[in-house]
């Protein structure tokens, strides 16, 4: 074992933190602020990379606008799915569970029927398939760029959620939905806007993983249990969110480095279970009342 | 006396003058397969997964053999008669298939099943299959070990599959290998064999690693094999992963030109999936590609692309190995049916009438395959292919001579897979060993 190679599985570490990040992101918000337990979220990260994909496709869009294409089109089906579902189902919280899975088959097939079932190809700028080395450390391009839009998009959240009026709205209704409603908060229109939210962050999230790996109806699925782990074990909160991905992330490429893949998965998921065995609220748990 | 009630229930189901007329009705191998009549169409059952995971490789597998059966019946059909391929959909679930496997054989009573990608749904329906003492005729390249006397198997077992591909590699671009593989039983049962053709031509293995199944994140084992620097690569890692592997493989900097993955898997298919700038230069070891020069070949892609089961462009190893089957169904059909009569064909006079049978230069497009009469695999041969900047493959060597199946290459001392069972080193044929 030489420093380098750590050093390098350290900044690998960061880079898988920041890909479980963006796939937790959106559904830290959803959980966070309406209560719901949204199990269409790989499918939402899914319609984020079909969205991509169509866009560049038939209209021939750069891959860089595809992104925050990808978020509104996302953004927008979430919008609906409120609207049209949710809403009716914020004070049944198990239904919710239910309609939200029943919604990820719909969507699922939905892609299915439209796209067939064969792997779509998702094109990248050649300068993204490439590395950048300094010295003995090495990372691929776009594992930087994925990095840079997760900071982005917290950042903007964290802007959005704490500096804005919105964002003192939001909270206002996540602490307790009636007083808030009491001093004239639309918590409806809170909810609906913080579900379409986070639905456009799990689309950003989809654009980039349609480029690291691969566009397929079922892509969703092996990334929304690493996403739901990193907002159990956050707590639900933002912070909580970012603080869980970075640890696992650097554990993940750490265990990996010292054993391999698989044993490293198995340790993180022991550890999550002891830990939350004794801090079952999560790392940084929210105040106020939980639904 | 026992036989009294049975056979009146039998008789009395039945109705039919035809039970009566044939006394071995209740013999185990007739009980289940299908009453065939000259004239009406002979029931198979394609089991594969048409929605969930497993649907990308084997909805190609299902109109593989659709295509299959139309041409078949165009030509006048199995024996005379049409085929019908009774379709399920196993949603890429273990339970599911083996309970569509009872309801092919119990309800429809199909004369023989086709189905399964992975060796777990194949391992899922084996003892359903084998109590029924039916008939699997299972499409695509597997680890071997196995040994019953219900199934033929037309892809390349471990033992074919990389023999030519690494002596080929360590000659052309040196000794050190490192292993990729997913973490399953076909990965690891190849790469045993594959240490074995490594250790002959004189290779060094660098590492082993394995990648949980569907994942998608290859930067930790990248980082092992940038400081392990070996010659090339070899990789059995199947389905979303291997995307995932060949795109993160240039997006961290490798260079296929030094560094090339040669893969048991990454055909057609993939190589579209991941864009053909990713895939161009790396090797894949399969008895077929679609670029194959020769006429059968060039009459099946283009016949296959233009109906309507080629809907997806592209035609691959596991969809033609797949294609193969029916053929050697209908071979074997017909072989069993001039030895025995047709109303007395069952799936296992079916299998018993198997080893041998070819399909020949004409009609396969990878070329003049036959059952072995022991195993009941293929002798084929292997190729290599190189993928090319337009995502075809280049054809770079092909074996010279058919290769033998063995299914327990690995395993001396298990014994020889004969047409009565897994014959032990001691004498003792022990039947189904799966």
């Amino acid at each position: 074992m030489d420093l380098g190679s750590l050093l390098n599985a350290l900044i690998l570490g960061l880079s898988i933190a920041s890909i479980w990040l963006i796939a937790a992101l959106g559904l830290t918000i959803i959980y966070g602020a309406a209560g719901v337990i949204n199990m269409a979220h790989g499918e939402f990260i899914m319609l984020g990379a079909y969205s991509s994909y169509m866009l560049q496709y038939y209209l021939g869009l750069p891959y860089l606008l595809c992104i925050p294409a990808s978020f509104v089109i996302v953004g927008a089906v979430g919008l609906a799915l409120e609207r049209g579902l949710i809403r009716y189902l914020y004070n049944r919280p198990l239904d919710t569970l239910l309609a939200t899975y029943g919604v990820s088959l719909v969507l699922m097939q939905g892609v299915r029927l439209i796209f067939g079932s064969d792997p779509k190809y998702l094109a990248a700028p050649e300068i993204f398939s490439s590395n950048i080395s300094l010295g003995f450390a090495s990372i691929s391009s776009f594992r930087v760029v994925i990095l840079l839009v997760t900071a982005l998009c917290v950042l903007g959240v964290w802007l959005l959620f704490y500096k804005t009026r919105f964002g003192v709205q939001v909270r206002a209704v996540m602490q307790n939905k009636e007083m808030a409603a009491s001093f004239g908060i639309n918590s409806s229109r809170v909810y609906m806007m913080t579900f379409a939210l986070g639905a456009g962050l799990a689309g950003v999230a989809g654009s980039l993983f349609g480029v690291l790996a691969i566009v397929l109806p079922t892509m969703g699925a092996s990334y929304v249990v690493q996403a739901f782990l990193m907002v159990v074990t956050g707590g639900g909160s933002l912070a909580g969110t970012v603080v869980a991905s970075g640890v696992t992330g650097e554990l993940q490429s750490i265990f990996a480095f010292f054993t391999n893949d698989t044993f490293a998965r198995f340790v993180i998921f022991v550890l999550i279970v002891v830990f939350l065995r004794f801090r079952p609220q999560g790392l940084f748990a929210q105040a106020g009342a939980r639904r | 006396m026992d036989f009294t009630r049975r056979r009146l229930l039998t008789t009395a189901a039945a109705a039919s003058a035809a039970a009566i007329a044939m006394p071995n009705i209740m013999t185990s191998d007739k009980a289940y397969a299908a009453p065939l009549k000259k004239g009406e169409p002979i029931k198979v059952g394609l089991l594969f997964s048409l929605t969930g995971a497993l649907a990308v490789p084997e909805e190609d597998s299902t109109l593989a053999l659709q295509y299959a059966f139309e041409e078949i019946n165009k030509n006048g059909g199995v024996g005379g008669v049409p085929v019908e391929p009774v379709i399920v959909d196993a949603k890429s679930d273990f339970g599911v298939y083996s309970e569509k496997t009872k309801e092919l054989i119990l309800r429809e009573k199909v004369t023989a099943l086709f189905g399964c990608y992975t060796s777990a749904s194949r391992k899922a329906i084996l003892p359903t299959v084998m109590q029924r003492n039916h008939l699997l005729y299972y499409p695509t390249c597997y680890e071997g070990a196995e040994c019953t006397q219900n199934t033929i198997c037309t892809g390349p077992l471990a033992n074919q599959h990389s023999q030519d591909l690494i002596p080929f590699m360590v000659e052309k671009f040196g000794k050190k290998v490192f292993f990729v593989g997913s973490n399953y039983v076909w990965p690891k049962e190849s790469n045993k064999n594959a240490k074995i053709w490594l250790e002959k031509a004189g290779g060094e293995l660098l590492g082993e690693e394995y990648i949980p199944l569907g994942s998608s994140e290859f930067g930790p084992v990248l980082n092992k094999i940038r400081d392990a620097k070996p010659d090339f690569i070899f990789s059995t890692v199947v389905g979303a992963s291997d995307i995932a592997f060949h795109k993160q493989f240039k997006q961290e900097g490798f260079k296929v030109d030094t560094m090339p993955i040669a893969s048991l898997t990454t055909g057609e298919i993939e190589t579209r999936a991941m864009g053909a700038e990713f895939g161009a230069g790396h090797f894949l070891s399969a008895p077929y590609f679609q670029s194959l020069d020769n006429p059968t070949n060039q009459k099946f892609v283009e016949n296959f692309l233009k109906s309507k089961y080629g809907k997806n462009g592209v035609t691959h190893y596991n969809m033609e190995e797949t294609y193969l089957t029916a053929y050697v169904f209908k071979a074997g059909f017909e072989k069993a049916a001039a030895a025995v009569g047709f109303e007395n064909v069952t799936p296992r006079a079916i299998r018993d009438h198997s080893g041998g049978v070819r399909v020949e230069d004409a009609v396969s497009p990878e070329g003049l395959v036959w059952i072995d009469e022991n195993n009941f695999n293929t002798w084929l041969k292997p190729k290599i292919g190189q993928c090319q900047a337009d995502g075809t493959f280049k054809i770079v060597k092909a074996a010279e001579k058919h290769v033998a199946p063995d299914p327990y290459s690995i395993y001396p001392d298990a014994g020889v897979c004969t047409k009565d069972g897994l014959k032990a080193p001691d004498g003792k044929v022990r039947t189904n060993v799966i």
